[in-house]
């Protein structure tokens, strides 16, 4: 009875103290700067067309969705402004953490359950390497560089696929689109999707990882490792978007009209 | 030469489930030991722990001085170089070639040069008979090639202590004595101190110069060849003859009633001790101890038949027969 309650805070704190690990790591020397730069091109290469094509369904039924409800409030004129503010501040960061989690760290997490099963971590510490430090530091700051970048695609993306949809197939007038753009929303809305996204980098790598390099049992292992990581790295992502969300409200002040 | 490692006390658990408790024994420096146990006996856990991946939950493990149950993990990085380790599968890296899986240790911990390096690698890689798949990656090559690719990679950076993880599992009979034979070679000409985790009973009666069975959650007996081979006692006896009479049975240890009703009058009487086996040159090992010395000086009368060249039908290699008729 006690283990329902106990295994899961078990495992929290065995993850927290993994992260105070890698955090550790990051500054040991020599930087494994090769991994890094191949990790980082091996997340983008698999996240990126993915992204992109949920990227322009995302910003459409954002404007969709806020255009028909500006509508109803006489402010036609404010759905551009509308939609590059729901993109930037949510969608972007959501699309990017769909993605880092389901194909990026379901990728790092089958990678390093397999060397995992196979002993080639065991090996690895034998031969006198930290794994930590060898393998999931990259991977680790790569995620959080290419989530970055993806928060960008994502915003570019998104806010061409919501004008496309306003201008052209709802009728909306391309300048009074353009020309609320900025009405408001402000340059900290872009820094804290930039913050948004380094931070679910961050939580997807570090979930990826220790549920990869502690897999156990065989093949089967791998794949409840990778189903795992994504289930427990969406959880995080969700809540920790809603905690930086709430924060970013309470500390920037709203733009005036 | 080899390095002593020094076991005291040791146990281990899982939870409530007790792996072994209280296990002591010394690898002697420069010999070849075997661990025997069934299946699920917790051999694996035992060589992990010999090198610290997985800590003990009681007792210590010395070697140099150092005590590997509680020492820091700088420590811990210093002392696991001077192991060499064969994991089951070989553990080769999956991304790199052969020669780069070899030349990693070399790579991380020396200065050498690329043509240093490369000088080794060959070396090693003519050393276990892989000349020629340098350039193949893991998943090219079969499984008993994997396993002498771990082998080079475990021998690039002269370890003083060889540990082996079921160096014969999924091989077929001719591979297994390869391996052996080259373990056998590979001791002569490293004088490392080895440790060979096996339930290859072929393996345990000729290669070593001790040998340990863990069973029912203990190590049963650890002690020279000899020693064990002219055992009565009834799980040593069991185990190294194969039989199915003895306390051993399917799941773990029989009960009371099982055992009962076994009659130990019907027990066949114990095989002779097979020649151990010699190195390909067919000069013996530095620590190589005489046939039938642990016998003579211990007053143990071998069984009829021990230490012939054709003594016992589990001598297969032929290269055996030769070595020791040569003698």
């Amino acid at each position: 009875m006690l283990g329902v309650v106990t295994g899961p805070l078990a495992t929290a704190g065995k993850l927290f103290a993994f992260g105070a690990d890698v955090l550790l790591a990051v500054f040991k020397r020599p930087f494994q700067f090769r991994e890094f730069v191949q990790q980082a091109w091996f997340i983008a290469s698999v996240t990126i067309i993915p992204i992109a094509l949920v990227a322009i369904p995302f910003g459409a039924v954002v404007a969709l969705q806020t255009g028909s409800l500006v509508q109803q409030f006489g402010a036609q004129s404010f759905v551009g402004s509308a939609a590059v503010l729901a993109v930037l501040r949510e969608a972007a960061p959501i699309a990017t953490a769909l993605l880092v989690a389901g194909a990026g760290g379901s990728a790092i997490a089958a990678d390093l359950g397999a060397r995992k099963i196979r002993e080639e971590l065991d090996a690895m510490m034998v031969l006198g390497i930290d794994p930590i430090q060898r393998l999931v530091v990259p991977r680790v700051l790569a995620c959080m560089l290419v989530a970055v970048f993806l928060n960008g695609l994502v915003s570019v993306v998104g806010v061409l696929g919501g004008y496309i949809f306003n201008v052209v197939l709802q009728g909306g007038t391309p300048g009074a689109y353009l020309a609320s753009f900025t009405a408001l929303a402000q340059t900290p809305d872009l820094y804290q999707g930039m913050a948004k996204a380094l931070v679910f980098g961050l939580i997807a790598a570090i979930v990826s990882t220790y549920m990869g390099m502690h897999a156990d049992g065989g093949p089967q292992g791998v794949g409840q490792a990778v189903m795992e990581s994504v289930v427990i790295t969406f959880l995080l992502l969700f809540m920790a978007n809603f905690v930086m969300s709430a924060l970013y409200f309470q500390l920037i002040p709203a733009k005036a009209l | 030469m080899g390095v002593e490692v020094r076991v005291e006390g040791l146990t281990k658990a899982f939870g409530k489930q007790t792996i072994w408790r209280d296990v002591s024994l010394t690898l002697p420096a420069g010999q070849i030991s075997v661990m025997l146990g069934p299946s699920g006996t917790g051999k694996s856990v035992f060589l992990k722990t010999l090198i610290g991946l997985i800590k003990p939950d009681e007792g210590h493990i010395f070697i140099e001085g150092v005590d590997i149950a509680t020492c820091s993990e700088k420590d811990l990085y210093e002392i696991r170089k001077l192991f060499g380790v064969l994991f089951q599968d070989g553990a080769m890296f999956g991304s790199m070639t052969l020669f780069d899986n070899v030349a990693f240790p070399l790579r991380e911990h020396t200065r050498k040069t690329e043509s240093e390096i490369s000088d080794i690698v060959m070396e090693k890689m003519t050393m276990v008979g892989l000349v020629g798949a340098e350039d193949k990656l893991p998943g090219e090559i079969s499984g008993g090639m994997r396993k002498r690719a771990g082998l080079a990679r475990a021998l690039v950076l002269e370890p003083e202590i060889i540990l082996f993880d079921e160096p014969d599992s999924g091989l077929d009979p001719v591979r297994t004595a390869f391996i052996n034979q080259l373990m056998v070679d590979l001791n002569q000409q490293t004088e490392a101190t080895f440790l060979i985790v096996t339930h290859d009973i072929n393996t345990a009666r000729t290669v070593p110069d001790n040998i340990g069975l863990l069973y029912h959650r203990h190590l049963s007996m650890f002690g020279p060849r000899e020693m064990l081979l002219s055992s009565e006692e009834p799980a040593v006896r069991q185990f190294l003859n194969a039989q199915t009479v003895g306390p051993i049975g399917m799941s773990e240890e029989k009960d009371a009633d099982e055992l009962a009703a076994e009659d130990h009058s019907t027990l066949p009487p114990l095989p002779p001790i097979p020649l151990q086996l010699f190195p390909s040159d067919g000069r013996p090992r530095a620590t190589q101890p005489e046939p039938g010395a642990w016998c003579a000086a211990n007053g143990v009368v071998p069984p009829p038949g021990s230490f012939l060249d054709d003594g016992s039908s589990f001598t297969v290699p032929p290269q055996t027969s030769v070595a020791g008729g040569a003698r």
